[in-house]
């Protein structure tokens, strides 16, 4: 299993949230930030795991609420840089 | 930071101020991610607009003071006793208190007219309303310069009168201590009740997650405070919250509280 399996990261991404907050049926296109449970924290532990977890560097024009607003955005966005790493 | 206004950050050891500087600019970093309106600022640009000390005597140029230090009146009073000597006597202080009444607060100064509540929510750069305190004493003027400071901010004030906990913590500490002995008393679990409010009330959060993420101290001690000042039994901090507290179990800043939190320091 790697990042290139969408299924495989969602799962690892979705794991990470449900154990940071404490979401009711969280869903994989649920957008987080209008959810209004997360906050500043959460936004640090989210890009901290990122960075960790997949080895992808987040640059300044990365920090962007698309990337990150939901379990499938999350996942696409690690996919794509893993992508720009590989080639 | 991100409203380009320059702050001077005063806290009691550098350990405490390192700490602050990591969490600022963490939070600078990921202030896109959670507003598209905010800048992208790089680390040495965030640090160019503040300064950290340990000496309070540094505010002394400062146009206005936001005063957040523990919610205890033993630290509190000699804080403004100290900043009372320190600024000068047009500077306005912003009490970002959660329980302790302004105009106690403004009592132990020479400029209880310029003594005003500020109680900013968490996450402050996503919450775009304030309570507004306004102490027996606070003038008309000082009121002026706070709604300016928060309209620079990007916020607005709803400013209210004050007695103890003013109207959020006076009622949101009821809530949450009240959900703690339903859940002493086995009725439910945490989930359970805080869905109870999220799906049935429609609220954001429930009243034990909200008490996790404030901390379970510092809900504590703001029910201590009420329960001082009013004598009134409905503010009896629930006995499990204590011994929670006591238990080094204070919610999400400590890993665990009425829940686990498994990614703290990850």
């Amino acid at each position: 299993m790697s990042t290139n399996d969408p299924s495989y990261t969602r799962d690892i991404i979705r794991n990470f949230i449900n154990r940071s907050i404490n979401i009711d049926r969280l869903r994989d296109d649920e957008n987080l930030f209008e959810s209004g449970i997360v906050n500043s924290l959460f936004a640090v532990q989210l890009t901290t795991f990122v960075e960790r977890k997949f080895g992808v560097e987040i640059g300044m024009e990365d920090l962007d609420i698309e990337n990150f607003k939901s379990v499938s955005a999350t996942a696409e966005f690690v996919a794509r840089k893993s992508a720009l790493r590989a080639s | 930071m991100l409203h380009g206004i320059r702050a001077i950050a005063v806290d009691t050891s550098e350990k405490l101020l390192d700490s602050a500087r990591v969490g600022i600019l963490q939070a600078v970093r990921v202030a896109p991610v959670l507003s598209k309106s905010a800048p992208r600022l790089a680390p040495d640009e965030t640090l160019a607009r503040i300064i950290f000390t340990t000496r309070l005597e540094d505010l002394a140029g400062c146009d206005f003071i936001v005063e957040s230090v523990t919610e205890d009146w033993f630290i509190k009073k000699p804080v403004y006793e100290r900043l009372d000597r320190i600024a000068p006597a047009a500077v306005c202080f912003g009490a970002n208190t959660s329980c302790i009444s302004v105009t106690r607060i403004g009592g132990v100064t020479s400029r209880p007219d310029k003594v005003v509540g500020m109680h900013f929510m968490n996450p402050v750069h996503m919450v775009n309303t304030v309570e507004v305190i306004r102490g027996h004493h606070t003038s008309s003027e000082t009121l002026a310069v706070a709604n300016d400071l928060l309209a620079e901010l990007d916020k607005e004030g709803i400013v209210v009168g004050d007695l103890p906990g003013f109207v959020s913590n006076r009622i949101s500490h009821v809530f949450m201590n009240e959900a703690a002995f339903v859940f002493q008393d086995g009725l439910a679990t945490a989930a359970q009740i805080d869905s109870i409010f999220k799906r049935c009330f429609s609220h954001k959060m429930g009243p034990l997650e909200t008490a996790d993420l404030i901390g379970l101290d510092t809900v504590m001690r703001s029910l201590d405070v009420l329960y001082d000042s009013f004598h009134d039994p409905k503010f009896r901090c629930c006995p499990l919250l204590r011994k929670m507290v006591e238990a080094g179990e204070c919610g999400r800043k400590s890993g665990r509280g009425f829940y686990v939190y498994s990614n703290v320091g990850c």
